[in-house]
């Protein structure tokens, strides 16, 4: 089928096994997860005719399970935006309506599910780069609990808030690939051996279900908060018990978003140099020089961004004004997830606070910023959160977020596919 | 706020190079992020994000790595088995 969305950046045709718990279907891979003997440049310039040596430890799971790999996806450079839009190799567009942008980073998966090109796809979630383009696009999208699935092979922007998980266009889906990625690795030292073995069980029959104040707040669109407030009455109609709760950190959890994955992306990146991959610098210029050059060329420009406030926000003397007063407001944020978890199963809201934006929409880089404020929780406390959709605005698909507990991604599941199967009912 | 030549400097530190003719732009866009990351201020002094630090060091254990030609396959200069870089000095 003919890729008419600029969904995938290189297409493979790997007939998968004959037996296996993925036999037969097609998997989509975000390119900036490592697949041995096929290119992955993390939608970059600078990583153009990177071939891995090694697979991902995801990717080695998919080819046991019997998967079809059928090719990389399109992304934000390095996963650096809400769009797509920010890829040196053009944006993606939305195959619900393709003057709209399909969201990111991952839109490139979430594209080739909703358009039919790939039965599943991996994408990766730092801020809501899964979330945000499943709620774009129509589909279901998992962030799992950090620790949750290895990111050996995942090629690092901001490693202490993001994670590789599912897509699909069900819940049962995004289930089934979840079982299969969600394997120990001791190559990754931050995983927790908990392996998610589940089964979803439609039901959120007395669950408790909070429904933060904050986020139906300034910026989110009324269509949006409406669309979502249905979605939670049907949940109480399926027998779930509706709480109001209150999440005071929310305020700053965005800033401290932005500044603690700028400080990690100024220092992962200073791994591209031109020299070990990527485009060669001139070997006769001083290092310095060399290398300035060769990343100045080739990384675009909302990466040049995020490396400098990185930078910015570590140097002496603006370190405790940013980056220490993020790591407070990080705190703060998981405290205030775990003072409701105390109290309610679930956090239920909207996934973005709009629809899907129009290509270019988005000019200005902190107005894209604030589009994360209702995914960026959830990563900053490693937190599992599914987008499900939840019916449209103007022709446009709107997503629900539910969160729930660390390592509690069985009821998270759960309820999603309660709810998909009564709006699909 | 920062001006254009604070950019310049962290781009210097960075490696990132920002040319002359975006540099106004970037530098204001720059410091549009910035006053939003002021919301920050009038976060209390809570020192609730300090944890103490310990070592999470193991042992280095010699174990199986990949072949030398794999990882200087994707290098754009290499010479007997190594990898060509920029003179430093």
């Amino acid at each position: 089928m003919e890729d008419r969305f600029n969904a995938y950046l290189l297409r493979s045709e790997d007939p998968g096994l004959d037996s296996g718990p993925l036999a037969g279907r097609t998997v989509a891979i975000k390119d900036n997860i490592s697949t041995a003997g096929l290119e992955t440049t993390c939608g970059s310039r600078i990583l153009k005719g990177y071939i891995p040596p090694y697979d991902a430890h995801v990717v080695t799971l998919l080819r046991e399970a019997g998967a079809a790999i059928n090719g990389k996806t399109n992304l934000d450079e390095f996963g650096m935006g809400t769009t797509t839009e920010n890829s040196g190799y053009g944006p993606t567009l939305n195959p619900v309506d393709s003057s709209r942008v399909p969201g990111g980073s991952s839109g490139g998966s979430a594209a080739a599910v909703a358009a039919g090109l790939a039965d599943l796809a991996l994408g990766t979630d730092t801020g809501g780069s899964i979330r945000c383009p499943a709620s774009f696009c129509g589909i279901v999208g998992l962030k799992p609990t950090y620790g949750r699935v290895s990111r050996y092979g995942l090629i690092a922007y901001a490693n202490s808030l993001e994670t590789i998980g599912p897509m699909a266009r069900t819940v049962a889906d995004v289930s089934a690939l979840y079982r299969v990625i969600s394997r120990p690795d001791p190559r990754d030292t931050t995983m927790q051996g908990r392996p998610y073995e589940h089964d979803p069980v439609a039901s959120v029959r007395g669950l408790r279900i909070g429904i933060p104040a904050e986020f139906f707040g300034a910026g989110v669109d009324p269509r949006v908060s409406a669309k979502v407030q249905e979605a939670i009455e049907t949940l109480a109609g399926c027998g779930a018990v509706i709480v109001p709760v209150s999440m005071p950190s929310m305020k700053y959890a965005l800033a401290a978003y932005y500044i603690t994955c700028t400080s990690e992306a100024s220092s992962n990146l200073a791994r591209y140099d031109g020299v070990r991959f990527g485009p060669g610098g001139e070997s006769q210029r001083s290092w310095h020089d060399a290398f300035t050059a060769v990343r100045g060329e080739h990384f675009g420009e909302e990466v040049r961004r995020r490396i400098l406030l990185g930078t910015f926000a570590l140097s002496a003397g603006y370190y405790g004004r940013y980056y220490g007063k993020a790591q407070t407001a990080r705190a703060n944020v998981a405290g205030d997830f775990e003072r409701l978890f105390g109290s309610v199963d679930l956090l239920a809201g909207p996934t973005m606070p709009t629809v899907a934006f129009r290509l270019g929409e988005l000019a200005d880089p902190l107005s894209m910023y604030l589009a994360d404020v209702l995914t960026v929780p959830a990563n900053l406390a490693g937190i599992p959160a599914i987008s499900v959709p939840c019916g449209e605005v103007a022709g446009l698909p709107v997503g629900l977020q539910l969160m729930g507990r660390r390592f509690d991604d069985e009821t998270v599941i759960d309820a999603a596919a309660a709810f998909e199967a009564e709006v699909t009912a | 706020m920062v001006d254009e030549s604070d950019v310049r400097r962290i781009a210097e530190l960075a490696d990132v190079g920002i040319p002359a003719e975006i540099l106004p732009t970037f530098t204001a866009q720059f410091n549009r992020i910035l006053e939003y990351f002021d919301i920050l201020d009038t976060l209390g002094d809570e020192r609730t994000g300090e944890r103490s630090l310990h070592t999470v060091l193991r042992e280095d254990e010699v174990c199986q790595s990949l072949p030398n030609e794999a990882v200087v396959a994707n290098a754009a200069e290499s010479e007997d088995g190594f990898v060509k870089a920029p003179r430093v000095m």
